[in-house]
């Protein structure tokens, strides 16, 4: 227990490290991903290729290699970062968005299609009908898989603590070297501001998910 | 191609589809242009650089990389998945003093990353980078596997239950013969879907030093010089991103089949379910 209380200034660190790192990915991934998923709906066929492959790679692609490309490989071929926070970013905001335009897209499907059809037949056009209509009714369906993806995006902040960011995992690795002898109690402290994340969004994603049900 | 959002397109959206089809195709491939360019600028295209996957040893450590990869996945899976039933059963179980004890247990490990579970394992056990590799995987998805299951028990009708306790089957019983097979049907194209994160998760072993497909390709490129990192890297990505595309065809093969066929159909993915396809 000495341990956590002594070292709990680099806990604290690590977790607003952690929860910058969880907020800008995901705002970013959320633009991007409603972006994606529009394109997905389109009628242009480019875009709709080019959506639906963007989202098959990313999607099937492990987070590390994503990370691997954007910490070691970039670099190497010339694009340099000042901080290594910004390639954690990169990798995180585009492996969660095609989570994010998947997650937009089912709740698109799952509107009714009287809505479509009801805002055609008022002469909407594609772009009205579908950010007047269709996706303000969509993104309201989506947000319990949403809160959900969220959380496993802060979890999947983790990975950016092997890539030289320290954020809550990256110091735990660091104090658990540090503190050999009590590494059970360090990595326990880890596990217990990571639950102080996910725990509540957990909570809310299933509230939300209640609300929404009733509603329709 | 139609859709309730749109109006088949006429002559004139037609036009402008058209062009706007070419003006996009010709940004992406002015990107993929300046991506190639730079990518020869830095001699990356030298023929000496990819003359390495002429060599025997290269594609032999590279097969060493994926049998790795497979091998953690597939004994992570194969325990977990029974792991996964018994902590469902235990988190129905009608007792509460078994049913809370377990709920606590199943939160705790689905709100932990998966990387700190093995990072666990590797020190406070001092276990070998494999075992810890494949205990994080196994505590990790016996947890969602659970969740998948216990969603799918839940979603049945709940006559199923009373006519199995009716003729007199013990709620164990009932649980065992009546209400997870059922389950099991309904939920498996969430099961297969986890699979494929289970399968991409294994690439977390680089993080704990097991030597996977990823260490692999970190050791080839120290082994044999940066200027390798990138034709080395590349094809590793390749191969992994192919398995893992291979993997989640067949879970959407699945999910149109057993819509299909399957009485009653297979349940609509719970949102427990998208979570887990996002990790």
């Amino acid at each position: 227990m000495d341990v956590i209380i002594e070292n709990l200034p680099l806990y604290w660190e690590g977790l607003l490290r952690t929860l910058f790192l969880s907020v800008v990915s995901g705002i970013i991934a959320l633009v991007l991903g409603t972006f994606l998923a529009a394109a997905r709906v389109s009628p242009v066929a480019a875009l709709r290729g080019f959506s639906t492959v963007y989202v098959e790679v990313l999607r099937n692609t492990p987070l590390t290699i994503a990370f691997f490309f954007a910490a070691i490989v970039l670099p190497r071929l010339g694009v340099t970062f000042e901080q290594f926070e910004v390639a954690a970013i990169i990798a995180l905001s585009a492996y969660t968005s095609a989570f994010i335009a998947e997650a937009v897209r089912s709740g698109v499907n799952s509107v009714p299609v009287g809505q479509a059809e009801a805002a055609r037949s008022i002469g909407m056009k594609f772009g009205q009908v579908l950010s007047l209509i269709i996706l303000p009714q969509a993104l309201r369906t989506v947000i319990p898989p949403m809160i959900n993806i969220l959380i496993a995006l802060v979890k999947n902040s983790s990975v950016a603590g092997a890539f030289f960011v320290l954020e809550l995992f990256g110091y735990g690795r660091q104090m658990a070297n540090a503190n050999g002898d009590q590494v059970m109690a360090v990595l326990l402290g880890v596990a217990f501001f990571y639950l102080l994340l996910t725990v509540p969004l957990g909570i809310l994603a299933s509230t939300v998910e209640r609300k929404v049900a009733i509603a329709r | 191609m139609s859709s309730v959002l749109y109006d088949v397109p006429g002559p004139k959206a037609r036009r402008v589809s058209l062009i706007g089809s070419v003006i996009g195709s010709v940004l992406i491939i002015g990107l993929l242009a300046w991506i190639i360019m730079t990518l020869a600028q830095q001699g990356i295209f030298e023929g000496r650089r990819w003359a390495i996957f002429t060599r025997g040893d290269v594609w032999m450590l590279l097969g060493n990389g994926i049998g790795a990869t497979l091998s953690a996945a597939a004994i992570a899976a194969v325990i977990a998945f029974p792991l996964g039933l018994v902590l469902c059963l235990l988190r129905i179980s009608l007792v509460p003093w078994i049913r809370i004890p377990t709920r606590v247990v199943l939160e705790f490990l689905r709100g932990m990353p998966v990387v700190l579970m093995m990072l666990f394992v590797l020190l406070v056990f001092g276990t070998s980078s494999f075992i810890a590799v494949v205990a994080g995987l196994v505590l990790y998805n016996a947890a969602i596997f659970a969740e998948i299951l216990r969603a799918g028990i839940q979603s049945l009708p709940k006559g199923q239950r009373e006519a199995g306790l009716t003729i007199g089957l013990t709620s164990f019983q009932s649980r065992m013969l009546i209400e997870l097979p059922q389950a099991v049907r309904r939920m498996m194209p969430s099961l297969v879907a986890q699979l494929v994160v289970l399968l991409k998760d294994t690439s977390l072993g680089y993080i704990v030093a097991y030597g996977e497909l990823l260490r692999a390709v970190q050791v080839m490129a120290d082994f044999l010089g940066n200027a390798y990192l990138f034709p080395i890297f590349f094809v590793a990505a390749a191969i992994y991103i192919a398995i893992n595309i291979c993997v989640s065809r067949f879970a959407v093969w699945i999910e149109r089949r057993g819509s299909k066929k399957a009485a009653g159909g297979v349940a609509k993915a719970e949102p427990a379910a998208v979570e887990t396809a996002a990790k």
